[in-house]
C-alpha cells in the first residue's frame, strides 16, 4: 500500500480519514490539556465525524473526543492516504 | 531526609496495623469510580465540599474485619496537572494528607487513556493499587485485557472488576487485607523522562534542592516545573532566592516544549504496557457505541433524537409526577392540616394559622414538588449514566455558540427545567470560569417545573382549549429571550470570549442500578437541604407578612407591599392581588397559585380557576403569565447563585436583568394584547 503524507490541521481531515499527530500549537495550557487526553506527537487519530461545521469527533487512543473546530485547527497531523 | 522510596527495589507494604485505614479513590471521569465508592460505602457516606472550593467531596466508611476503611472519593481527573481545581485538589490530597493507600480506577475498555493518571500516581510515594474496571464493556467492544500481564507490566497489584455487577469487590478487599498484613508486593515500573530532557531536569533538581516544601517530593516538583505547571511554578517562585529562581525561569523558558515531551513519555510507557496486555481479536469490528453514535451525533438525526428524549423526559416527569403530587396534597397534607387544627383546639387563632398555613403549607410546597424533582433527576441521571448526556452536549454545541458558550453548558441548563437550584450547581462541569458564570446567569431563565406548573394552571383559566398552544408559545419565547440575553451579556461582560470545547464521549454502558439510585438519593437530599429549608423559612416569613398586623390579608404588610408596587403592576395590567402573588413567587415559584388561593379565599383549584377567569381579562392573564415565567429567581436559587459564583455582584446582575426583562416583556405583551382587543 502506497502511503503519501501531508501535514494538515486536524480539522481538514474528512470523516473516516486517519492521521498521525505531528505537533500541537494551542498554547501552553491547552497543549497540556490535549496531551493529557492522548493528543501527543506520534499518536494515531481517526476522524469519526466532521460535517464541515460544528464540533468534530475524533478517536484517539481508543477514546472518542469531541473537539471544537477552533481547537482542531491547532493540532497538526500527517494525513494517511 | 529522603522522601522517596527506592523504586529500584521491590518493596512490601508497611503492614499497617491500625484501627482505621485511609484509602483515596482516584480515577478519570467515566471510569465507574462513583459506582465503586457507592458499592463499598452504601448509605454510610458524607457529601460535602472540599474546603474553600465548589468541588464536591465524598467520604465514606466501610467496616472490614477489625478496622474501618475510611474512603475518600477524589474528584475525577484526567491527570494531576494544575489544569483544573479538581486536579489540584486530587494531587494535594495525596501529597499532603498522605492516605495509606491510593486505589486508581482504570477502564479495560479505555486502557490507554485511563492509564495516564496511573502514570502520574505511580511516581508518588503513596502505595498504589489499580482496579481494572468495566471488563464487560471492554468485551462488548471486542477488547481483551489480561490483568496478570498488566500487573507485571506496571508492577503494582491489578484487580479486575465489573463494578456495575459488583464483581471483584471481594478480591479488592482481599488485596486490602494483604496490604494491611504487609504481604502486598509493589515493584512499580515508572515512566522515564526522555533523554534530551533528563539533564535539564537534573539541573532543576539541584537548583531547587532544599527549598521545596516538605510535602512535595523534589523529583516530582522539578518534573511539574518542566511540564509548565502553574501552581508549582508560583510556589517554587516564592520559596526560592531570586537569583536561583531567575536561573530556573530561564531554563524553563528555553524548554517550553518539555511539557509535550513529558506527556509523550508517559504515553510511551503506556503503549509498552498496552502492547503487552491488550488483545483486540476482531479489528475493524463496529462496536455498539459506534452504531448508536451514527444517529446520536448526527447533526440532524442527533437533534431529532435529543428532541424526542427531551419530550419523553417531560412526559414521564409530568405523567408520573403530577398525580403523585396531587395525591400527596389531598391525601397527606390536607388531612394533616385538619389533624393539626384538631390538636390545637384551645390555641390562639394566629398559632393555628402559623402551623397550618405557615408550617404545613411551607413543608407542603417543598414536599409536593419532590416527586417531580426526583423523577426528573432519575431520568437525567439515567441519561448521564448510560453515557448519552455528552452526545446531547455535542449536538447542542452549535446553538450554544450563539451565546459564546459551548455544548457542556447545555446540560445544566436542561436540568433547569426540573429545578434551577441543581442547574446552577450543575454548572460545575464547565471548566472555564467565564463560561460557567455566564451559564449561571442564564440558568434562572429556564422555566423550572414550578413555573411550568403555574403556567399549566393559569393558561386554561384564560385561554380554554388554546391553553396548550399558549403554554408552548410562552416556553419557546422564554428560551428565545434566554438566547438573546446570553448573546448580550456575553458581548458586554465577556467580550465574546469563547472557551475551548474538549469533551470525552464515553462508551455507552448499562448503569449499575444501586449506584444510580444512590445518585438520585443524594441529589434529592441536597435539593431538600438547599431548597427545602429556605422555602420553609420563606413560607413562614410570607405567612407572617400576610397575617400581621391586623390578622386579615387586606390590611396586611403583604397588601401594603403589593400596593406600593401597584404602579409598576399597572403597566402590566396587574392589580395588587396579582402583584402580591407575583412577589410571593420569590419565596417559591409555586406560591403564585397558593397566594392567589389565599387572596381570593378559594381553597379548591377549580373554584380559584373560575374566580380568576371571571375577574381578569385574557390580556391581564397573558401579561401575568409572561411576568411569572420570567420573574426574578426564587430565594433558593438566589442563595445557590451566591454560593456558586461567590459574588453578590453576579447574583444581583441576574436578579436585575430578570426583573427588567420580565416587567418589560409583560408590559409590552399587555399593551399589544389590549390593541388586539383581548
Amino acid at each position: 500500500m502506497q502511503t503519501l503524507q501531508h501535514q494538515v490541521p486536524l480539522v481538514d481531515l474528512q470523516t473516516g480519514e486517519r492521521g498521525t499527530i505531528i505537533t500541537l500549537d494551542a498554547g501552553k495550557r491547552l497543549n497540556a490539556r490535549l496531551s493529557t487526553l492522548g493528543f501527543t506527537p506520534g499518536a494515531e487519530i481517526f476522524m469519526s465525524h466532521n460535517y464541515g461545521h460544528g464540533p468534530i469527533v475524533v478517536k484517539v487512543r481508543e477514546t472518542r473526543i469531541a473537539l471544537g473546530r477552533g481547537e482542531a485547527k491547532t493540532i497538526f497531523v500527517k494525513r494517511e492516504i | 531526609m529522603n522522601l522517596f522510596r527506592d523504586y529500584r527495589q521491590k518493596t512490601a507494604s508497611p503492614g499497617v496495623r491500625l484501627s482505621t485505614l485511609t484509602i483515596a479513590l482516584a480515577g478519570q471521569p467515566n471510569m465507574g469510580k462513583s459506582t465503586i465508592f457507592n458499592l463499598l460505602t452504601g448509605l454510610n457516606q458524607h457529601v460535602g465540599n472540599w474546603p474553600g472550593k465548589t468541588v464536591e467531596k465524598k467520604e465514606g466508611v466501610y467496616q472490614h474485619g477489625q478496622y474501618d476503611i475510611h474512603l475518600i472519593d477524589l474528584p475525577g481527573t484526567y491527570s494531576l496537572s494544575a489544569n483544573s481545581p479538581e486536579e489540584i485538589i486530587a494531587r494535594n490530597y495525596i501529597l499532603q494528607e498522605k492516605p495509606d493507600l491510593v486505589v486508581a480506577v482504570v477502564s479495560a475498555a479505555n486502557l490507554e487513556r485511563s492509564l495516564y493518571l496511573v502514570s502520574e500516581l505511580i511516581v508518588l510515594e503513596t502505595p498504589l493499587v489499580v482496579i481494572l474496571n468495566m471488563m464487560d464493556v471492554a468485551q462488548q467492544e471486542g477488547i481483551q485485557v489480561d490483568p496478570k500481564i498488566l500487573e507485571a507490566a506496571i508492577g503494582v497489584p491489578v484487580i479486575p472488576m465489573i463494578a456495575s455487577r459488583a464483581n471483584g469487590v471481594r478480591e479488592l478487599l482481599d488485596y486490602i487485607d494483604q496490604f494491611t498484613e504487609g504481604e502486598l508486593i509493589f515493584d512499580p515500573k515508572m515512566p522515564q523522562i526522555s533523554a534530551d530532557h533528563q539533564h535539564v531536569k537534573e539541573l532543576i533538581d539541584q537548583l531547587i534542592d532544599g527549598f521545596v516544601p516538605d510535602y512535595y517530593p523534589k523529583n516530582w516538583a522539578s518534573m511539574k516545573l518542566l511540564e509548565g505547571d502553574v501552581e508549582i511554578y508560583e510556589i517554587i517562585k516564592t520559596v526560592l532566592p531570586l537569583e536561583r529562581w531567575e536561573t530556573i525561569d530561564n531554563i524553563l523558558k528555553k524548554h517550553e516544549d518539555a511539557g509535550l515531551a513529558i506527556a509523550s513519555g508517559r504515553y510511551e510507557w503506556i503503549e509498552r504496557i498496552v502492547r503487552a496486555s491488550v488483545h483486540r481479536p476482531k479489528l475493524g469490528q463496529v462496536g455498539l457505541t459506534d452504531r448508536i453514535d451514527r444517529i446520536a451525533t448526527h447533526p440532524v438525526g442527533g437533534l431529532i433524537l435529543l428532541a424526542l428524549i427531551l419530550g419523553v423526559t417531560f412526559w414521564i416527569t409530568f405523567t408520573i409526577g403530577t398525580p403523585i403530587q396531587e395525591w400527596m396534597d389531598t391525601r397527606i397534607l390536607a388531612p394533616l392540616g385538619t389533624l393539626a387544627q384538631g390538636w390545637m383546639l384551645g390555641a390562639p387563632a394566629w398559632v393555628i394559622s402559623l402551623v397550618v398555613d405557615g408550617l404545613i403549607g411551607g413543608v407542603g410546597a417543598v414536599v409536593t414538588f419532590l416527586p417531580i424533582i426526583i423523577i426528573f433527576f432519575a431520568v437525567f441521571g439515567f441519561l448521564e449514566d448510560i453515557g448519552y448526556m455528552a452526545r446531547a452536549a455535542y449536538v447542542m454545541d452549535n446553538f450554544m455558540h450563539w451565546m459564546g458558550l459551548h455544548g457542556k453548558s447545555f446540560l445544566p441548563l436542561f436540568l433547569g427545567f426540573g429545578c434551577n437550584v441543581p442547574a446552577v450547581m450543575g454548572t460545575r462541569v464547565i471548566e472555564s470560569w467565564p463560561a460557567r458564570m455566564l451559564t449561571i446567569l442564564l440558568a434562572p431563565f429556564v422555566p423550572c417545573s414550578a413555573r411550568l406548573a403555574v403556567i399549566a394552571f393559569l393558561a386554561p383559566a384564560f385561554f380554554g382549549p388554546k391553553a396548550f398552544l399558549i403554554s408552548w408559545g410562552l416556553i419557546l419565547s422564554t428560551l428565545l429571550i434566554l438566547i438573546i440575553v446570553g448573546v448580550i451579556i456575553n458581548k458586554l461582560f465577556f467580550k465574546g470570549e469563547r472557551s475551548a470545547f474538549i469533551m470525552e464521549l464515553p462508551l455507552y454502558h448499562i448503569p449499575h442500578w444501586r449506584s444510580a439510585f444512590m445518585l438520585i438519593w443524594q441529589r434529592s437530599l441536597s435539593f431538600l437541604q438547599h431548597a427545602g429549608t429556605l422555602i420553609l423559612m420563606m413560607s413562614i416569613v410570607i405567612w407572617a407578612l400576610s397575617e400581621f398586623p391586623g390578622g386579615n390579608l387586606e390590611n396586611s404588610y403583604l397588601a401594603q407591599i403589593g400596593n406600593f408596587f401597584a404602579p409598576i403592576g399597572k403597566w402590566m395590567g396587574l392589580d395588587w392581588k396579582l402583584t402580591v402573588a407575583l412577589l410571593s413567587s420569590f419565596m417559591a415559584k409555586e406560591n403564585v397559585i397558593a397566594t392567589l388561593g389565599v387572596l381570593f379565599g378559594r381553597s379548591t383549584e377549580i373554584g380559584l380557576l373560575n374566580t380568576i377567569s371571571a375577574t381578569y381579562t385574557p390580556a391581564v392573564g397573558l401579561a401575568f403569565m409572561v411576568v411569572s415565567i420570567l420573574f426574578i429567581p426564587c430565594a433558593a436559587t438566589v442563595a445557590v447563585m451566591k454560593q456558586e459564583t461567590g459574588s453578590w455582584k453576579w447574583t444581583f446582575l441576574n436578579i436585575g436583568t430578570m426583573l427588567v426583562v420580565s416587567v418589560a416583556a409583560a408590559s409590552a405583551v399587555y399593551q399589544v394584547a389590549l390593541l388586539l382587543g383581548l
